[in-house]
């Protein structure tokens, strides 16, 4: 203990540091309107939500949907045209970005284990299930939908979105814009492949969301925040095709892209996760169409 | 790690002179500004906190129902008081407030990593708490306790918007909390200066980084709970609902999961703050900085395996039961080391006892006493009789509205000269010390007598028999109630004297950055890295 005497060390001012336009490597942001913006829009938007569906007031979440989606859209143009400055994005900031999207993902995560630990709740102890006479999982009644129909079509898109957002990567590191253009709208037009096809199941689905009980509650919640995440990043990705072909990417420079990247791929782990545990694993008697 | 071109969109104005009243406190990507609007927040926050508990204590000073006309009132009421000094004062002064003014001058960084995101932490509390605070005034009110266990939270039961307020509120002072949380790792990790490496850091630095990584690894989990309580309450899903086939103890999981580290994201940078005021006024390092730096990190990690021992009454198995009273009681340990390095740090020290530090003292008795009276709740079957009672009441108001509540007075007596620049008045700070010690012990030892004998919490209404104890506590309720119009007097003292703070008022003790740099600090803090031997 003696080697590590003090809460700090010795500190001295260095009066020999070179100096530098910013004498820091790092981004001190100009005062911004948006975050303002954007949290008394969230707040509208949830207060919208209970207005809604306790008074049928409508105009409040409209009010919170319009104020956020442009908050959002103002932050983030700040974003990238701070991005194009130079000396702004220096990369020891790049590596705070990194950091930071790296957390949010993993925020993302633990937001999921809540509805996976909502699911294993049941389906690993279905004495959990209240009312049930026999204790089996999904519980008795249940149909489930067929995990080698759509289930298993849809795992495949995501898979191939992988890939073919991989192929967009390299083909930016290479510096093949068109590669990367392609790879990049066939990564979006399989993201919005997926949705329509999750649509299509929903439509079809042999158990109801309101009322259902316990199985359509862990399967919709579970599966349709998941598909929310689909459409955030697929948009996130549409962003990103539209700054590739206006040409902000250089193959040494593009965390926007790395990030809906990383984005992506943790939508598509969260979904095989999904897809092993709900649709394989915990099915039941199969519908029929 | 120089820039070749200068930016011409001008952000290097700024290095000299402030930004305009709107653009600085409404716009702001200031992290000292973004640390005094929380910090304003969080006293403004304490007033309705406070004011809640002493309508609780009067309700309750003795038998029958005086000021609520019932139980769900009374409900409400409770609820407010305990999410309104959880989510919008403790929270707010310790994390937002002296972890965004001290992490970044600590680590000797010039800002926080993304001080945009910073702001959107700060202003998403403010809807927050208009959403919890009006929740109140609408219909029944939220009283489901702060807990807000199904089926009581459920539209059965709370039938109006306010729940369904309360709850969105959580939401918003969730992602505050989660932004805040990811802002600071990336600060600490990616923004230290040189020769700050993690073993050099600051132990308040350690404390917020455990907290934040805490904060982003639970908090997302109650905004899982919650969304599904609100799915059940408004769009018919049966998570939490036996009619439905759901199981409201799955809530209880839920919410514990991100419960109980919650109550060490509270207590954490409390304990970074004591070990800065009793190191400081001690003018002695702290005792075994890598044991008390680890030791939070271990605290860290067991506390979120033990969630459980909030959930032994709740019909979980024995052998359940029997591994989360081991776990919980292991936290003890990590505990231990770091009260006894305190004490090891004043030992032999030469003591001033400045108001701080008389804070600080008074946290690591009344934390110790809430402590031993939490190993001796971790026992599951003891708890089995004192679950739910004033015995738990007593337990975590001496951890919390002691322990963290000390803390963050030891921190603002601490530093209040270097953020405004104005010292505090000794005297009146040492009248608001003993006030509040004698106050809170008065307002709640009795509580564990009250617990030991069996009252109940969350009864606006008692037997005869209780009578006793409970006048005794709301006495101690309104000491510790006008302790608290001593404090706003300090704070007024404070900036009517004008009495100018020096760079480091505290002498040699006081080694870590923050007293290297004027009081109040520039306006950007370090122009130039300092460098770390």
């Amino acid at each position: 203990m003696a080697t590590l005497d003090t809460t700090t060390a010795d500190i001295t001012l260095d009066p020999n540091e070179p100096p530098a336009p910013h004498k820091h490597p790092y981004h001190l942001v100009d005062p911004s309107p948006w975050p303002l913006l954007a949290s008394f829009s969230g707040a509208a938007l949830l207060f919208g939500i209970v207005l809604w569906s306790h008074y049928n007031i409508h105009w409040m979440f409209g009010l919170g949907i319009v104020g956020v989606l442009a908050s959002m859209f103002l932050w983030w143009r700040d974003v990238v045209r701070e991005s194009k400055q130079p000396g702004v994005h220096t990369p020891i900031v790049r590596i705070g970005l990194r950091y930071g999207m790296a957390l949010f993902i993993a925020s993302e995560v633990m937001f999921f284990v809540a509805f996976f630990w909502a699911f294993f709740h049941f389906a690993l102890y279905p004495e959990h299930v209240a009312g049930a006479t026999e204790h089996v999982w999904p519980p008795q009644g249940i149909h489930t939908f067929d995990p080698f129909g759509l289930p298993f079509l849809n795992t495949m898109i995501l898979l191939l979105s992988g890939c073919t957002v991989t192929w967009a990567h390299h083909a930016l590191i290479e510096g093949d814009r068109k590669g990367m253009l392609q790879g990049l709208a066939l990564t979006v037009a399989l993201g919005l492949f997926f949705t329509t096809l999750q649509a299509i199941e929903y439509s079809e689905a042999p158990f109801a969301f309101h009322g259902g009980g316990i199985y359509p509650s862990t399967f919709f919640l579970a599966t349709g925040f998941h598909g929310f995440h689909v459409i955030v990043g697929t948009i996130f990705l549409l962003v990103c095709l539209i700054r590739g072909w206006r040409g902000d990417f250089t193959p040494r420079r593009h965390f926007g892209f790395e990030a809906a990247a990383w984005y992506w791929h943790f939508v598509d782990v969260v979904w095989l996760f999904l897809f092993v545990c709900i649709y394989v694993w915990g099915a039941g008697p199969i519908a029929e169409h | 790690m120089a820039h070749a071109a200068h930016d011409t969109h001008g952000h290097d104005d700024h290095h000299d002179h402030t930004p305009g009243f709107v653009s600085r406190w409404f716009f702001s990507t200031n992290h000292k500004d973004i640390g005094t609007l929380y910090i304003i927040f969080s006293v403004v926050a304490a007033c309705l906190g406070v004011g809640l508990s002493v309508l609780m204590r009067m309700e309750l000073q003795e038998p029958g129902l005086q000021i609520f006309a019932n139980g769900q009132m009374w409900n409400a009421m409770v609820s407010a008081h305990g999410l309104v000094m959880v989510f919008f004062v403790v929270m707010p002064a310790l994390i937002g407030g002296f972890g965004n003014w001290f992490v970044p001058i600590m680590i000797g960084a010039p800002d926080m990593a993304f001080p945009r995101l910073n702001n959107i932490s700060f202003w998403l509390l403010v809807p927050a708490f208009m959403l919890l605070g009006s929740s109140m005034f609408v219909g029944q009110g939220a009283g489901a306790g702060w807990t807000i266990y199904p089926p009581l939270s459920d539209s059965a039961y709370q039938s109006g918007p306010s729940m369904d307020m309360a709850l969105f509120a959580l939401h918003l002072a969730g992602a505050s909390s989660i932004l805040g949380a990811a802002n600071f790792i990336t600060t600490i990790f990616n923004m230290r200066a040189p020769g700050m490496t993690l073993h050099k850091m600051p132990l308040f630095v350690w404390a917020m980084l455990v907290t934040a990584f805490l904060l982003l690894l639970s908090v997302p989990v109650l905004g899982g709970a919650i969304t599904m309580l609100i799915t059940d309450r408004n769009f018919g899903t049966a998570f939490f609902k036996p009619e439905g086939g759901g199981d409201p103890v799955l809530f209880q999981h839920l919410f514990w999961f991100f419960g109980h580290p919650e109550v060490y994201i509270m207590i954490l940078p409390a304990f970074g703050i004591v070990s800065h005021v009793l190191s400081t006024f001690s003018r002695k390092p702290i005792f075994g900085y890598l044991g008390m730096a680890y030791a939070m990190v271990a605290i860290g990690v067991v506390g979120f395996v033990v969630w459980a021992h909030h959930m032994f009454t709740s019909g979980i198995s024995v052998d359940t039961r029997a591994y989360f009273m081991a776990a919980t009681m292991i936290i003890a340990v990590p505990t231990g080391i770091k009260i006894f390095s305190w004490i090891a740090t004043m030992w032999g020290g030469s003591l001033q006892l400045k108001t701080p530090m008389l804070f600080a003292i008074g946290f690591v008795f009344l934390f110790t006493v809430g402590g031993v009276t939490g190993v001796k709740l971790a026992n599951a079957g003891v708890d089995v009789i004192l679950h739910n009672t004033y015995y738990v009441i007593a337990h975590f108001h001496y951890v919390l509205s002691l322990g963290a509540v000390f803390g963050i007075y030891a921190g603002f007596y601490y530093w209040i000269g270097k953020m405004s620049g104005y010292q505090y008045p000794e005297f009146w700070g040492k009248v608001h010390f003993w006030m509040t010690f004698v106050g809170v012990n008065i307002t709640f030892f009795p509580m564990h007598f009250l617990g030991a004998q069996g009252m109940p919490r969350r009864y606006p209404d008692y037997p005869d028999a209780f009578a006793g104890w409970n006048l005794v506590a709301s006495i101690g309720s309104y000491i510790s109630a006008a302790s608290f119009l001593v404090f706003i007097y300090v704070v007024f003292l404070t900036f009517a004297r004008k009495e100018k703070a020096a760079a480091n008022p505290w002498g040699e003790g006081a080694t870590t950055l923050e007293w290297q740099v004027s009081s109040p600090p520039p306006f950007h803090t370090f122009d130039e890295l300092p460098r770390i031997r």
